[in-house]
């Protein structure tokens, strides 16, 4: 440090009614406390660049590249990968849009009312049944799919029932499925998966943001001329609307990507875009930019819909 | 019916409010009880609020009065008896179906709805066509159109008191009821709000009926109150009436403070009954007041009619005298010099004396206390003596 910076410390110290070294050790701590957040946030950000943009990169540089599976592929920049992938795959994009779609439509009728029962009525079983509503996460995701083959197999007493009914007629009817007695391969079976499989998703957020709600508040619909219905939709439902956005985008996102549902419990008539990413990437389809530029173009579209939703559901009021 | 809606303020037409018009008239419980469970809350009730009224339902936690009221707004259904609004039975009618509205004790206002919004619910519910000067106006009569466009959350405690109390008002309800509805407020905006709420209940002329624990607050507000303690009514009258002429060792101890000197009646002088109390000395006390039928009675007197002297010479001709105390605490609050005196007739007879410049007489001096005869009471002998003084504490806390 030069004479003059010395004594402009020195000067600085008696200013401030300190001696040097104090104000030395003041502005260490005070260096040390800028840096801080930065060290903090470190681990997240590492996080982030490792497991987040490389694969990004990786996943979106791989999607314009060309060759094939014996000489290799290298980066040619071709986008025209994009327009290949959508002619020859689109009907399974819009499949596995259409299959998520209904499964999230179908959790949230299931979850509002359960949710709403938990929160609201249970009581003292209101822990004895969340801990229910996430049981089935105790046992592998594979293993829970696969008993819904037999649970809707065709000589089943679901398949009975809904027989007895005359449902299956009904779905045959919708194009849900495709003959009047069976309902395996079909999509009502690969939807009836997708809703067990992720109906948890939509009730946990949906519960914990109607427990919050305050039982007066219904009490105070109740007195203002609202009945039952009118306050669930006047007040229930509002206050719940973050925890239906979250649980719903829970529901959906993962929903697009599933294909083992559709796998093992539908047919050749209900192959989603998840089966063919996997077979481009990994299995007998053999084309990795094919499989790449399908995930970019999936990622993207539903980052366009979940925006959308978010944008809807957050500024308009929810009649 | 008619009558008494024509003696109501005009203001209340005026304002041209769609009101929920059954037929109006009083509100009548009758033989009303609550039962949860085992424990009956509210043991046959009978209670009529006349029309127009600002009536208070007085009473320690736990006395059944918040029941009472739910069973009113149909939040609560009773065990047994009815429910009368005029003459319309509403015990079994849904509370969105009954013209009365609530001030929920924490508000419970809608947290997602602006101020506005919050006081339109019931309009719009009600599907009341034209709500935007219904509702400009209860802004203006709540003081609150500067911020109709903010969240409850944004307001302070005694604000959000007032939006909840217009959120019922602008119903214009045949029956408004106010649920402890200035409990959470401090007590500087109580006294506030006390007034408050009487001047709107003056100008709108509905029936209020409050629930409160807080005996000063039902005293200030209220024309009637109805003093409440294990689910039944203890006494119901004017709160001068109350606090003048209690009918039970409950009453006296509740409503104020009093002090009860148990004793046997030895006979009638002229219009006044002579007592002797247990440490043997004579007291006289007003026949009229006096509600025991038999022989045991407890003199009561309220602290601020007792007076209190340095010797017994000092005391007026005709004053009940008590002698051979000594003074164990003094606090002298500026207004008045409250005393407390333990002598042989009582451990802690209190004294009030207001500050007129006399001297104030320090803890261990021995004094006299004296109250004219007229100014005492007399009650039923058999009741605990101590009823309803812990219920204060209990509730004051």
């Amino acid at each position: 440090m030069s004479a003059p910076a010395l004594a402009d410390e020195a000067a600085e110290a008696m200013a401030a009614g300190t001696t040097v070294a104090e104000l030395r050790a003041d502005k260490r701590v005070r260096r040390r406390r800028a840096t801080l957040p930065y060290v903090l946030l470190a681990p997240g950000i590492i996080w982030l660049v490792v497991f987040f943009i490389v694969p990004m990169w990786s996943i979106v540089s791989t999607s314009v590249e060309t060759g094939d599976m014996d000489t290799g592929f290298v980066l040619s920049w071709r986008w025209a990968n994009f327009g290949d992938v959508w002619s020859q795959w689109h009907q399974q994009i819009i499949r596995s849009l259409e299959y998520s779609l209904m499964c999230t439509v179908f959790c949230l009728v299931l979850a509002l009312p359960l949710a709403y029962f938990i929160a609201f009525k249970a009581g003292r079983w209101k822990n004895l049944l969340m801990a229910l509503v996430v049981a089935p996460f105790f046992t592998s995701y594979l293993i829970r799919t696969l008993a819904w083959k037999t649970i809707l197999a065709d000589d089943g007493w679901v398949v009975h029932a809904m027989n007895t009914l005359h449902i299956t007629p009904l779905l045959s009817g919708m194009g849900w499925t495709y003959s009047d007695n069976s309902v395996l391969q079909t999509p009502f079976s690969v939807v009836c998966g997708m809703v067990y499989n992720f109906l948890p998703f939509t009730v946990l957020p949906i519960y914990t943001a109607m427990e919050k709600i305050d039982p007066r508040l219904h009490e105070a619909g109740q007195d203002l001329y609202a009945s039952a219905w009118a306050t669930f939709r006047k007040v229930t439902f509002p206050l719940a609307l973050p925890g239906i956005v979250g649980g719903t985008l829970l529901t959906f996102i993962p929903a697009v990507g599933d294909y083992t549902n559709a796998v093992m419990l539908g047919g050749p008539k209900t192959k989603v875009i998840g089966t063919v990413i996997e077979q481009q990437m990994i299995g007998t389809g053999g084309n990795i930019p094919y499989g790449a530029a399908l995930s970019v173009l999936l990622m993207v579209g539903t980052l366009v819909i979940t925006l959308a939703y978010i944008k809807k559901a957050g500024t308009e009021e929810i009649v | 019916m008619s009558k008494d809606t024509d003696t109501r303020p005009r203001a209340v037409s005026e304002r041209g409010r769609a009101r929920v018009d059954t037929e109006a008239g009083d509100l009548k419980l009758v033989n009303v009880t609550k039962r949860f469970g085992d424990f009956a809350a509210v043991k046959d009730l009978t209670l009529t609020i006349p029309q127009g009224s600002f009536f208070a339902l007085l009473g320690a936690s736990g006395c059944g009065k918040t029941t009472t009221l739910r069973m009113v707004s149909g939040l609560e259904e009773p065990t047994a008896g009815r429910v009368l609004l005029g003459d319309h039975d509403v015990t079994r009618l849904r509370p969105y179906k009954r013209p009365v509205n609530t001030v929920f004790q924490n508000y419970a206002l809608f947290p997602h709805l602006t101020i506005a919004e919050n006081i339109a619910f019931g309009l719009k519910r009600r599907g009341v066509k034209d709500i935007k000067k219904p509702v400009q106006d209860m802004l203006d009569l709540i003081e609150l159109s500067h911020i109709g466009a903010r969240k409850p959350n944004q307001l302070s405690g005694g604000q959000q008191q007032r939006v909840a109390l217009g959120r019922a008002l602008i119903n214009r309800p045949q029956v408004l009821l106010l649920d402890e509805p200035l409990g959470a407020l401090d007590l500087k905006l109580r006294r506030q709000m006390q007034i408050e709420l009487k001047r709107i209940q003056t100008e709108v002329g509905l029936t209020f009926v409050h629930v409160t624990h807080d005996q000063e607050e039902a005293m200030t507000m209220a024309d009637t109150i109805a003093v409440m303690n294990m689910g039944r009514i203890e006494q119901l009258g004017s709160p001068t009436d109350l606090y003048e002429n209690p009918k039970t060792t409950f009453v006296a101890n509740f409503l104020g403070q009093s002090n009860l000197l148990p004793g046997k009646v030895a006979g009638p002088v002229g219009e006044h009954l002579q007592v002797v109390l247990e440490d043997g000395t004579r007291v006289l006390i007003p026949a009229a007041r006096n509600r025991a039928g038999g022989e045991e009675v407890i003199v009561g007197v309220r602290p601020e009619k007792v007076s209190i002297h340095s010797s017994a010479e000092d005391v007026p001709d005709g004053h009940n005298v008590l002698a051979g105390g000594v003074v164990t605490d003094t606090s002298f609050v500026g207004v008045s010099t409250q005393y407390v005196v333990k002598g042989p007739y009582c451990d802690e007879f209190g004294v009030f004396v207001q500050n007129d410049g006399a001297l104030i007489h320090r803890p261990g001096s021995e004094v006299v206390v004296s109250w004219d005869p007229s100014q005492g009471f007399g009650l039923d002998g058999k009741q605990d003596i101590d009823a309803g003084a812990e219920a204060d504490l209990e509730a004051g806390s």
